[in-house]
């Protein structure tokens, strides 16, 4: 369309040339020059107005119009640099802010997962409803029906735990995946060095071939080019590496541990060491499927349904109708974010919330500065301006701001990223890096514009219904602004309070239910111990396992605290399973155990349930936890014993309401034997400082072969020397045994309110700048009315008005709106302090010392604000305010 | 002077100019004064074109696509904007005469009915 584009230059040269060509003509016909010219001319008409019409008729106009918006709102702004920069600086905090929550939930919820096609990508769960059981596992010839289906490209269980390597340069405990050959297939990925597994390998057994990831090929392999063939150890078995996974590659998964898998095996799953493939026996824990192409997953997920009717047929004793055997597909991408999409969107919820309040506050000052600026527009329109004209400049203006806001604030951000990436919890599924990339920006945009928008509207919709002749008649008088005006003004400040009210309660009630949560007594002391991991290996071989009895284990175990004591500065060693480490276990490690009390076998109902944790008999003094009745464990609760077990107060209360628990026996079902409870301690919160009584259950380590063994050691200790000393002490024992994991256990303590922390804190910052932001907005609406008011506070004073009586007026306009933004406020929080009812802890959700205090301090905040305008009204000198203009 | 008898000439009427450009363009690609000569005299010197006029009716047809414009040299050596119809223009053409013919017929017709 260029070819319309013609500059007015062109047009002019041509109507030159139209007139000398008249003018030659004329003077063929005898005229002189000068007569000939001016007859041309006359005979052309009005140069200027053909020259207009060209003008208003071509494409330039917008873009003039546009221009000179722009030109004159960058004026207008650098006018008034205080203002500019106030509202710059609101919007680049709100962009900024939002922008960041953005970029998490771009990375975490937006972007697919990196896999190709990874939309295809499903993982398969298998429920139970009728039993109300669900994701329990699936059995091998499931897995191997599902495969044969047709249904799938390609479908793998994978089942994760931990492994000892050895053959490296250090024995080390790693994160490993059993999975079947086609895994890698089915997530479509490919090794950086070697090759995956063969998709159609159908070895029953483990392939005896691994995989490493590119981090423990660099640290423990120091990047050996020539690893491929080489052999390492997994738990005493021997195992032959094929490939290198990329750097950057991550397994789909919730967590960080699922996430940063080390070596792949890969395994049939119908060979030793798994059980035999029995239909009703789920022992797989789960597994990830590839859709065939052109298949969607509600086409694919209708047609299991007919494979699971059909098998329900053919095996009714595996598949009784009343457990109602179900099997879901589950989109790969809802397993691992769907449970922190809530808290995400929460957050961005909140950021939104500042950010809206910042353009309240901004379409107020703007309002404000509109209405002083009335005279301006109504002058211009006078002059002909048109509405629409003077309504898309005043629009140009708020854009201006807000995209110089939007990019003040993407540089903050730029600037503060890697530090604001330290922030974000580990505990977050990020597959896709978090980062500033094209959508983040374009989101960026967006917020400005809109923002822009937003509060640019008031104003602009004000100047649009201007009245002409009252605001001309106004002697040079600033306008005081319509009735209208200043009751959007009143409204639009008592919604940033509400909203702001809204914010600092909910950060109010996590603030308190974090600082009850400090300030719990956890019953068992954390100050200077120490835990350091180590595991014995359960090699698949039966022969090859050295500690494959308890008295075997026990020996090491002795060995082990001897040696530690010996040690410099610690006072006590003990030795626990990983679920005796107070507060450090994920879900994983936790496992309530099913029970049977003696004498109530056959009692239907709920079933019993307990957490259960192995330890030494040094336990339970190293942590500081008091016996209430009976005894705790000594040397001779070994494998010659009857089995024994220490339980806490809550499992008593619980189980033995009636009586005394001591003496009395209990058992996992399928256990031969019964355990006899021979003590009860004082209950401590090892599960989580949020829950005061859970049921726990401690065992004899010397009767019960724990494999993922915590030593525990207390004393003025060295942090950095004791897991150095305890390695060299544990490997001098046995050197193929890893030890990882140091932790002091008040970190451990803190740690574990990581993400009530992390929540308490984002809220708290949100909520700190809506402060800001909404004393900013009252500080700006009662300074606007003060300044217009200067005038009649001039004559009040001038006729005797008391400075006091002035001051107490305009805080009272001020005081008036804060509590009417209070009370909306206030009933709003009701509301929402409802809904986080469950992340509270120890507060009631209408907890009344955090409401009033909010409240008050947040007409606190709103009187200072009002305070400064108010002591500049009562400096007001007569005299100078009556000729003010 | 001829220029300066306009008074006594007809005025255009309204939308007509685009038809007389059109038309005068089929004998070839012309300047603006010169179109403007064209139509005076094949008007035997009744119809005025107003030049100032001239020139946005121009623009529009070119910006319709109707006609084309390039700069060049005229017959007296001078730079000057040269017109040429282009084939949607030429279709225009046809289209607007036809029209124009059944105005000028209807509104005769009409006049004719109430001198009779």
């Amino acid at each position: 369309m260029f070819r319309f584009n013609r500059k007015a230059s062109d047009f002019g040269a041509e109507i030159e040339a139209h007139i000398e060509l008249e003018t030659a003509r004329l003077q063929e016909q005898g005229l002189s020059y000068d007569n000939a010219r001016t007859a041309a001319r006359r005979a052309f008409g009005n140069v200027t107005h053909a020259q207009e019409h060209f003008y208003e008729s071509g494409h330039w106009l917008w873009w003039d119009h546009f221009w000179q918006d722009i030109r004159y709102g960058l004026r207008m702004l650098r006018k008034s640099p205080g203002f500019t920069t106030i509202a710059v600086l609101t919007i680049a905090l709100g962009i900024g802010a939002t922008t960041a929550i953005f970029s998490v939930v771009d990375a975490t919820l937006l972007h697919p997962l990196p896999y190709p096609q990874s939309e295809q990508l499903v993982t398969v769960e298998d429920d139970l409803p009728g039993v109300g059981a669900q994701d329990v596992g699936m059995s091998v010839p499931e897995w191997q029906d599902l495969q044969r289906s047709g249904i799938f490209d390609y479908v793998s269980p994978i089942g994760g735990g931990d492994v000892n390597l050895t053959g490296a340069s250090q024995p080390e405990r790693i994160r490993f995946l059993n999975v079947a050959p086609n895994y890698f297939a089915v997530l479509g990925v490919k090794p950086q060095l070697g090759n995956s597994f063969n998709p159609e390998d159908h070895t029953p057994g483990f392939t005896l071939e691994v995989l490493i990831s590119d981090g423990l090929w660099k640290r423990a392999f120091a990047a050996d080019p020539r690893i491929l063939g080489k052999s390492l150890r997994l738990d005493n078995d021997l195992y032959r590496v094929v490939g290198v996974m990329p750097a950057g590659y991550h397994d789909p998964g919730r967590t960080a541990e699922e996430r940063s898998i080390e070596i792949w095996a890969a395994s049939g799953f119908a060979a030793d060491p798994a059980p035999p493939p029995l239909r009703n026996s789920r022992f797989l824990q789960t597994a990830i499927a590839r859709i065939k192409p052109g298949l969607t997953i509600a086409a694919a997920q209708s047609r299991v349904d007919g494979l699971v009717a059909a098998l329900q047929k053919q095996f009714p004793v595996d598949y009784p109708l009343q457990s109602a055997w179900k099997v879901r597909l589950v989109p790969l991408k809802e397993t691992v974010v769907g449970n922190v999409r809530q808290s995400l969107i929460l957050l961005l919820g909140a950021v939104g919330l500042v950010m809206l309040i910042g353009c309240v506050n901004i379409a107020n000052l703007l309002l404000a500065r509109a209405s002083a600026r009335g005279r301006e527009m109504a002058i211009r329109q006078a002059l002909g301006a048109a509405r629409k004209r003077l309504m898309s400049q005043l629009l140009t203006e708020s854009l201006l701001l807000s995209l110089a806001g939007g990019i003040v604030g993407l540089s903050i951000l730029y600037g503060t990223k890697t530090l604001l990436l330290q922030i974000v919890p580990e505990s977050l599924p990020q597959l896709n890096e978090v980062s500033i990339n094209w959508s983040v920006l374009l989101f960026a945009l967006a917020a400005s514009l809109v923002a822009g928008a937003i509060f640019g509207l008031a104003p602009a919709l004000h100047a649009g219904r201007l009245e002409l002749i009252p605001m001309l008649k106004q002697e040079g008088r600033g306008s005081t602004g319509s009735g209208e005006q200043a009751r959007t003004c009143r409204v639009l400040v008592i919604t940033e309070f509400a909203l702001s009210l809204v914010l600092m309660i909910a950060a109010g009630l996590l603030l308190r239910s974090f600082w009850d949560l400090l300030s719990v007594r956890p019953g068992f002391n954390p100050q200077s111990v120490m835990v350091v991991r180590t595991w014995l290996p359960v090699p698949n071989d039966p022969a090859t396992d050295a500690y494959g009895t308890a008295a075997q284990e026990a020996r090491l175990l002795r060995e082990i605290l001897r040696r530690g004591r010996m040690l410099p500065g610690v006072e006590e060693v003990a030795i626990g399973d990983v679920a005796a480490v107070p507060l450090g276990h994920g879900w994983r490690d936790l496992n309530p155990y099913p029970l049977m009390l003696e004498g109530r076998e056959a009692q239907s109902g709920e079933t019993p349930l307990a957490n259960r944790s192995t330890v030494t008999p040094e336990y339970f003094h190293l942590l500081g936890m008091s016996l209430l009745r009976g005894r705790l464990f000594n040397e001779s609760d070994n494998d010659k014993a009857p089995q024994s077990a220490v339980i806490n107060e809550a499992m008593a209360r619980k189980y033995w309401p009636d009586g005394d628990a001591l003496a009395k026996r209990f058992k996992r079902p399928a256990d031969s034997s019964w355990t006899t409870v021979i003590g009860v301690i004082a209950d401590a919160r090892t599960e989580s400082l949020a829950e005061a009584a859970v049921p726990e259950i401690y065992l004899s380590a010397y009767q019960r072969r724990p494999k993922d063994l915590a030593i525990f050691v207390r004393g003025r200790l060295d942090a950095a020397a004791i897991p150095v000393d305890l390695r060299e002490q544990v490997q001098s024992v046995d050197p193929g045994l890893p030890v990882f994991g140091a932790q002091m256990l008040d970190d451990a303590v803190s740690a574990s309110l990581s993400s009530r922390r992390f929540s308490m804190e984002m809220v708290g910052l949100f909520a700190l700048t809506a402060l800001l932001l909404t004393g900013l907005g009252i500080y700006g609406v009662i300074s606007y009315i003060v300044s217009e008011r200067t005038h009649e506070i001039g004559i009040r004073l001038a006729l005797g008005a008391q400075r006091r009586n002035i001051l107490r007026m305009v805080l009272r306009q001020g005081l008036g709106l804060a509590i009417a933004g209070a009370a909306v406020g206030l009933v709003c929080a009701l509301i929402v302090s409802r809904l986080m009812a469950g992340v509270l802890y120890g507060v009631r959700p209408v907890d009344p010392l955090t409401f009033v205090g909010v409240a008050v301090l947040l007409i606190g905040v709103a009187l200072l604000a009002c305070y400064i305008p108010a002591r500049r009204a009562i400096r007001v000198d007569p005299l100078v305010a009556l000729r003010y203009e | 002077m001829s220029t300066q008898q306009g008074a006594e000439r007809l005025e255009l009427l309204q939308g007509t100019l685009d038809l007389l450009i059109l038309r005068t363009l089929i004998f070839g690609s012309q300047h603006g004064q010169g179109i403007a000569r064209a139509i005076q005299q094949t008007s035997d010197e009744e119809l005025l074109v107003e030049h100032g006029a001239l020139y946005p009716a121009l623009q529009r047809l070119e910006e319709r696509g109707w006609i084309s414009a390039k700069w060049g040299i005229s017959t007296n050596n001078r730079k000057a904007r040269f017109y040429a119809l282009t084939s949607a223009g030429r279709k225009q053409l046809v289209k607007e005469t036809t029209k124009w013919n059944r105005l000028r017929a209807a509104i005769g017709r009409v006049l004719e009915a109430e001198e009779g």
